[in-house]
């Protein structure tokens, strides 16, 4: 087996890694050298993208142009966390906008109670008694419920914005991966999983807010999050999280359960046969993917100021996967371009044509997945290789 | 070089004007761009779920823009629309709310449909002090200095339509009603208007928005036999509700059925059939016999189609435009603070009738209307109440 090639994706960056293991790698000085320069032009993609997001975008956009940015970034985070679930994992999610909105909720619930204990005369009603959110005096629940207390201290809510949706991705990606149930048939629980979600927190308003969503959440830790000075800021700590989310990313690829996760992708069974639990190895990416969206929806809301259950739908989860095909699903930087363009064309396309800009995605949604399977991502290093190989 | 000449004329055409004016009119803002359109934005949803319901408001905005730049603009200046879809998707409200005030700066904003939306741009408006003007009936429970509430809050149309309905129907009341806030604010305060005229709740139930599943609560309607049911279930639900309760032998007919969320345009698409004989409470009904109304009904056939139906949140959205510009009028400029203030106690003739604008709270005082609906889906219309008070916090 030494030496013989896993059967793997067409994805020329990543040929490299997966044919030659580290411990068969063949050393010769001439190889290693090459390596080094290959090492260092790796970097050349990261580094850009940092130069483009830190450097570029801020220069060249006014706040607001800034401030939409700033949110598409946030769906950016989703569309990293897919590119390791679905591109490396073959784990096809229809349900990220499920951990999107967790992180949403949770960073919320945080800035909802801050708010009220501000202001306790939001109590519109007047119940009497600790004041609750404005919606809770709304909808007839006149005492905080237990499970919301413990968000009104940040030490806690922060942590849970990873901790939580990441634990119940993993139970639940673990409980169905034991079944040996995956491909297709994951795809379509995660995506009824997504509705229900939105059912729930609709349907609990008294609770979550229902259709309206936590609104009127104006501070964080006592800072406004709705000046310019705070666009900036939130576009900076979005755009730096992302780039250790894809720092992250590429260290969980070049480890060993990155390795063992393309093999499960590309032969389940082999791998199993080898002594391995796939279902482990699954679930740990799939909470992993969560994680990175859920820190994409805590800073969607601090930079929306408020949450709607709108962005946990089926309909925005299939959205974040189309960032990743558009991107390049093998890429976690091409992911992030990915959900940039498709963020962009909507807001210009819906700008400029108000009444045909759908038919605009639309295409967009269709020819670049069609004709660029491997997406941006495939067609740059389709350019990169011509010119290489033309050399 | 014409560009540049016909600028020169404009120029000095405007010193002209500017030194035969009094100095003290000088300092109003719109002097400098006399000459060029003010910009409005109309921001509602022209595509997803809600797109059905919000087109028809943005046609009403339209038309009433039209007509005022027909007759000459507002303050001499023609109004020129930025318009811009929600799509249906409240964190787009959100983002397009603030592209027409930061990017295009318009002077008001006539937009959103649901109160979700409404509280999406809320925050937005008052961060760049823009102005907004709703024109859906709601819940009430909220106030902003930026947002002017042309539609019917819960007390406008709850109170009168039980009162009504104590009145002619009987004292016995079966609530029903979609899960959501707007249902339940409007029960909260039905509940204690009920008990102070001596009636009582036989029933209150709550079904998730979209049901489409009905015959429990139709069986314990039937063993409640209440005197009048008390419907606030909103959109698709109802087509399965009336359709349901139809084939269950409870009609508009035989039964005093009240919707409270229910206009001629929603009508259609719940079938017409379903609704002969239900009662609804509206401020404005399509069949007003007055000449504000068969003018406005009039121009919008002309404008749209003759088979278009209009109902309570079209006149509103369309009154909105008028109530800006007569604001705009009397204050003498666009700047949104002195809109606001010359706001306060506006009276104008609208489709409905005459309304004015509270002195403090940013909403109507308006006519409830009570009719019943005929085959046609046009309302037959029964009672007309004096304009009451709008009062968005009620104390209960």
């Amino acid at each position: 087996m030494k030496g013989s090639k896993l059967p793997i994706a067409c994805d020329a960056d990543n040929r490299l890694e997966v044919v030659l293991p580290d411990n068969v790698h063949p050393t010769s000085i001439s190889r290693t050298v090459r390596l080094g320069t290959e090492r260092l032009r790796r970097l050349y993609p990261i580094v850009i993208l940092a130069i483009v997001l830190l450097l570029v975008i801020p220069a060249a956009l006014e706040p607001f142009r800034l401030g939409l940015v700033g949110k598409y970034l946030c769906f950016a985070f989703c569309a990293v966390g897919l590119v390791l679930a679905w591109g490396y994992g073959g784990i096809l999610s229809l349900g990220q906008g499920i951990f999107f909105g967790l992180g949403s909720y949770i960073m919320a619930m945080y800035m909802k109670l801050e708010a009220t204990s501000a202001d306790p005369a939001a109590a519109v009603f007047g119940a009497g008694g600790p004041p609750v959110p404005d919606f809770m005096t709304w909808n007839s629940v006149d005492t905080l419920p237990w499970w919301w207390a413990p968000f009104e201290h940040v030490w806690f809510a922060l942590p849970a914005i990873v901790l939580l949706p990441s634990a119940a991705a993993f139970a639940l990606a673990y409980a169905i991966f034991r079944k040996r149930i995956g491909g297709i048939y994951f795809s379509i629980v995660t995506m009824a999983l997504a509705s229900i979600f939105v059912l729930v927190i609709i349907g609990q308003q008294g609770y979550t807010g229902g259709t309206n969503g936590i609104t009127n959440l104006p501070t964080f830790l006592g800072y406004s999050v709705q000046s310019d000075q705070a666009v900036y800021t939130l576009y900076y700590v979005s755009a730096g999280l992302l780039i250790l989310t894809i720092l992250a990313g590429t260290f969980v690829l070049k480890s060993r359960l990155g390795k063992v996760l393309i093999a499960i992708r590309d032969q389940e069974d082999r791998v199993r046969f080898s002594g391995y639990d796939p279902a482990m190895f699954k679930a740990v990416i799939f909470a992993i993917a969560a994680a990175f969206s859920a820190v994409g929806g805590a800073l969607f809301t601090l930079q929306l100021g408020f949450a709607s259950p709108s962005i946990s739908g089926i309909a925005p989860s299939i959205e974040m996967v189309i960032y990743t095909a558009v991107g390049g699903r093998l890429s976690l930087i091409g992911s992030v371009y990915g959900a940039l363009l498709i963020g962009g064309a909507k807001s210009l396309f819906s700008e400029q044509f108000t009444n045909g800009w759908m038919y605009f995605m639309g295409a967009l949604f269709i020819v670049i997945p069609m004709f660029l399977r491997t997406g941006l991502a495939g067609l740059v290093s389709l350019v990169s290789h011509k010119k290489v190989r033309a050399s | 070089m014409t560009k540049t000449r016909r600028d020169f004329i404009k120029t000095s055409l405007a010193v002209a004007v500017a030194s035969a004016m009094p100095a003290g009119l000088l300092s109003s803002t719109s002097f400098a761009a006399a000459s060029d359109p003010v910009k409005v934005g109309i921001l509602h949803s022209l595509t997803g779920s809600i797109a059905i319901a919000e087109v028809g408001v943005a046609d009403a905005e339209k038309l009433a823009i039209e007509e005022i730049n027909a007759a000459g603009g507002v303050l001499g200046r023609q109004i020129e629309v930025v318009q811009e879809d929600g799509a249906s998707d409240n964190p787009v409200f959100a983002e397009k709310a603030q592209k027409l005030l930061v990017s295009d700066k318009v002077a008001a904003v006539f937009g959103c449909y649901t109160s979700a939306s409404r509280k999406a741009v809320l925050p937005v408006f008052e961060r760049y002090k823009g102005l907004l003007y709703y024109p859906t009936h709601d819940e009430g429970l909220e106030f902003s200095n930026n947002i002017m509430y042309t539609g019917a809050d819960a007390v406008q149309s709850a109170i009168p339509a039980i009162q009504w309905l104590a009145e002619n129907k009987g004292k016995t009341f079966f609530l029903i009603g979609s899960d959501f806030i707007y249902p339940r604010t409007t029960n909260r305060i039905a509940r204690p208007t009920i008990a102070k005229l001596g009636g009582t709740v036989v029933g209150e139930d709550y079904f998730p928005l979209g049901s489409t599943e009905f015959s429990s609560v139709i069986n314990k309607i039937k063993a409640a036999k209440p005197d009048a049911i008390l419907s606030t279930i909103v959109g698709d639900s109802n087509v399965s509700f009336y359709k349901q309760l139809n084939s269950a032998g409870i009609t508009g007919d035989n039964q005093a059925i009240l919707a409270l969320a229910v206009s001629e345009e929603e009508a259609i698409g719940i079938g017409r059939e379903n609704l002969v004989g239900v009662h609804s409470c509206m401020g404005y009904f399509q069949s007003i016999d007055s000449p504000e109304n068969q003018k406005f009904v009039a121009a919008f056939k002309a404008r749209y189609g003759a088979d278009r139906v209009l109902g309570d949140t079209m006149a509103a959205a369309y009154a909105s435009v008028f109530l800006w510009k007569l604001a705009v009028e009397k204050a003498g400029s666009f700047d949104v603070p002195q809109v606001v203030a010359a706001s306060s106690n506006l009276e104008y003739t609208a489709p409905e009738g005459q309304v004015r604008l509270h002195a403090s709270n940013h909403r109507l005082w308006k006519h409830a209307r009570i009719g019943k609906f005929k085959p046609d889906g046009q309302i037959d219309i029964l009672f007309e109440s004096p304009l009451i008070e709008p009062n968005p916090f009620p104390k209960l």
